[in-house]
């Protein structure tokens, strides 16, 4: 990936971060590290992988997204609002008294949400009869599908992987949000997940670690994926929760965050300067 | 409708009944996908399955994962019909069918197999007293209680294109024959089998036939009730309900399943504000189920003939 590209993902996954935050500071808290930490992967996945058309969000052949982390919402709320699904004010409305925009995907409010999710490790196995339900119709799609390291936990995730892995589902690809923490602590302290990347292998997928937060590794290794073959597909994506906002990046405890208005705003401000100064960027 | 009731068996049981008509519909629909947990060879669909693996798939025994499975193929065009054991249809996967199918609008038909005292030999393990109350608290949800072979071919094929969730329990067995062949039986439409003027007996699923035997014991005693299958329990039709019961004063309601939240519940709450009828039940205590033959498990259950009739009795 030369240089230019690799700034035009970067930017976008920053505008994202600004939209996600819009979201947090007009609700005053939120799932802020979990969506943070995924930004850079959605610019990469909408931007370069993608076909996908916001004016038909229910095109039967497009390619789908599965976020199963469904506290992510934010996050993918705020790409689509930035891709045209929706006008990018309705961001403001983030859990707000009849929203389209509650804390955890629903495929049935928001346009451009390809499944509902937010009971944890269910979105592995709907994403699995999504990709079989294409496969079957002879689509020639892909879908992707994000996993919390902390939702890992579930054991629904394990006996979806048995099945990408036994019916080779390799329309499915796999992005598992390693970013190290989950509600109430450090993943390794709370149930310890031992080795993603060889359980991923052992469960018969084509795997691969990356740098989670870095554009042109997540180019990569999506590309990789396109090659089909027998296997489903799953990038153990090293990141950092909070990405982004470095006093976020640095709490402790960042899964759900709450903050009066003037610390958002610090926060997204931050963000912004960073957006107006390419150079800071790199 | 053509009521054949005559106490015996259909010598079709309900197993040979899934295995013939589920290909059937695959084969008349090319959206029909039909998803199992490792039982494919207890209700005869496995040989179908294995020769076509692009309609019959077997998830292994993660029946969380394949009612996710069957939600999934849902958003992507498919009419799945899932199968596994009543408890496992229902508790073992319940989140799964009220979010991934239910909340999430992915239309999906759950066949649990045999319901209650049905799990006879499998022992309380299997024996699910509590799918339907289960089911009855998933908004929309459509919840039906098979009563004979003829009754299983129509419901299967109207559930099909029946939006939301499905719940279909139903034995493996044989049942008694009560509906002509060919007959349909509408979703939400309650059948009356039998009038009589004391006291009506609700009844679904294996129930209706010892309310048939009931119904003709308290005639030899000078006492007449009237029969009605409940078989759809959700929606129920409660005008149906109301008119039985207001007209007769007396209801008893029957079913194979725990006296709390299933069919008794649902009649108990349409009856509650009109107060036409006092009403009773033969149904399980609020226990859990235990190993046996079916009909002494009935026996143990309180889920006989005699048992509706000392209720009625009992009412009067």
């Amino acid at each position: 990936m030369d240089a230019a590209k690799k700034q035009e993902l970067e930017r976008f996954a920053l505008q994202i971060r600004i939209g996600a935050l819009e979201q947090f500071k007009s609700r005053g808290f939120g799932h802020v590290g979990g969506s943070l930490s995924v930004a850079d992967l959605l610019s990469v996945l909408y931007k370069t992988q993608m076909t996908i058309d916001p004016k038909d969000p229910r095109k039967p052949d497009r390619d789908k997204l599965v976020c199963s982390k469904g506290h992510a919402g934010p996050a993918i709320y705020s790409t689509l609002a930035l891709l045209g699904y929706f006008p990018y004010e309705v961001l403001k409305t983030l859990n707000q008294p009849g929203t389209t925009l509650p804390s955890h995907c629903d495929r049935n409010k928001t346009p451009g949400v390809d499944m509902t999710t937010g009971s944890l490790g269910q979105g592995t196995s709907l994403a699995c009869g999504m990709a079989l339900g294409d496969r079957i119709k002879g689509r020639k799609n892909r879908v992707f599908l994000i996993v919390g390291d902390g939702e890992a936990d579930e054991g629904q995730v394990w006996e979806a992987c048995m099945f990408a892995s036994a019916k080779k589902l390799s329309n499915l690809v796999l992005l598992l949000d390693y970013n190290k923490k989950q509600l109430d602590g450090p993943v390794k302290e709370i149930l310890d997940p031992l080795d993603f990347e060889a359980k991923f292998k052992a469960f018969g997928f084509d795997t691969v670690t990356i740098d989670g937060n870095d554009a042109a590794a997540l180019y990569d290794a999506l590309e990789r994926t396109k090659k089909g073959g027998d296997k489903p597909f799953a990038i153990v994506l090293d990141t950092i929760k909070g990405k982004g906002v470095e006093e976020i990046e640095n709490m402790a405890a960042n899964h759900s965050v709450t903050a009066d208005t003037q610390q958002w705003d610090v926060w997204q401000k931050g963000l912004i300067a960073k957006l107006e100064n390419e150079e800071g960027i790199a | 409708m053509n009521i054949v009731y005559n106490g015996q068996n259909d010598p079709r049981a309900f197993k040979d009944v899934l295995g013939q008509v589920i290909p059937a519909l695959a084969a008349e629909d090319e959206n029909i996908i039909y998803l199992d947990a490792d039982l494919m060879s207890c209700i005869g669909t496995k040989k179908w399955a294995d020769g076509n693996p692009t309609r019959g798939i077997n998830c292994g025994i993660s029946e969380a994962n394949m009612i996710g499975v069957a939600a999934g193929l849902a958003a992507s065009g498919f009419k799945p019909i899932v199968h596994t054991f009543g408890p496992f249809a229902s508790r073992r996967a319940f989140d799964q069918v009220f979010l991934s199918a239910g909340y999430a609008g992915n239309d999906i038909t759950v066949i649990g197999t045999d319901p209650g005292v049905c799990a006879a030999f499998n022992g309380g393990t299997h024996m699910p007293f509590e799918d339907v109350a289960l089911y009855r608290t998933l908004p929309t949800a459509t919840i039906l209680d098979i009563t004979d072979a003829n009754m299983l071919i129509s419901v299967l094929k109207q559930c099909k294109d029946r939006p939301g969730v499905k719940y279909i329990r139903v034995g493996r067995k044989n049942a008694a024959k009560v509906f002509a062949d060919g007959e349909e039986t509408p979703i939400g439409k309650a059948i009356p089998l039998r009038e009589g003027k004391d006291a009506v007996i609700f009844a679904a699923g294996i129930m209706v036939h010892e309310a048939m035997q009931a119904a003709e014991q308290l005639l030899s005693q000078g006492i007449s009730a009237a029969v009605v299958n409940i078989f759809t329990i959700k929606p129920l039709d409660t005008e149906t309900v109301l008119r039985y019961a207001k007209a007769a004063g007396r209801a008893v309601v029957a079913e194979n399943h725990n006296k709390i939240g299933g069919l008794y519940s649902a009649v108990c709450e349409a009856l509650a504000k009109e107060g036409v009828a006092r009403v009773d039940y033969v149904a399980v205590e609020d226990e859990y189920g235990e190993v046996g033959p079916q009909d002494y498990l009935q026996k143990r259950f309180g889920l006989t003939a005699a048992h509706i009739v000392e209720k009625v009795k009992g009412l009067l």
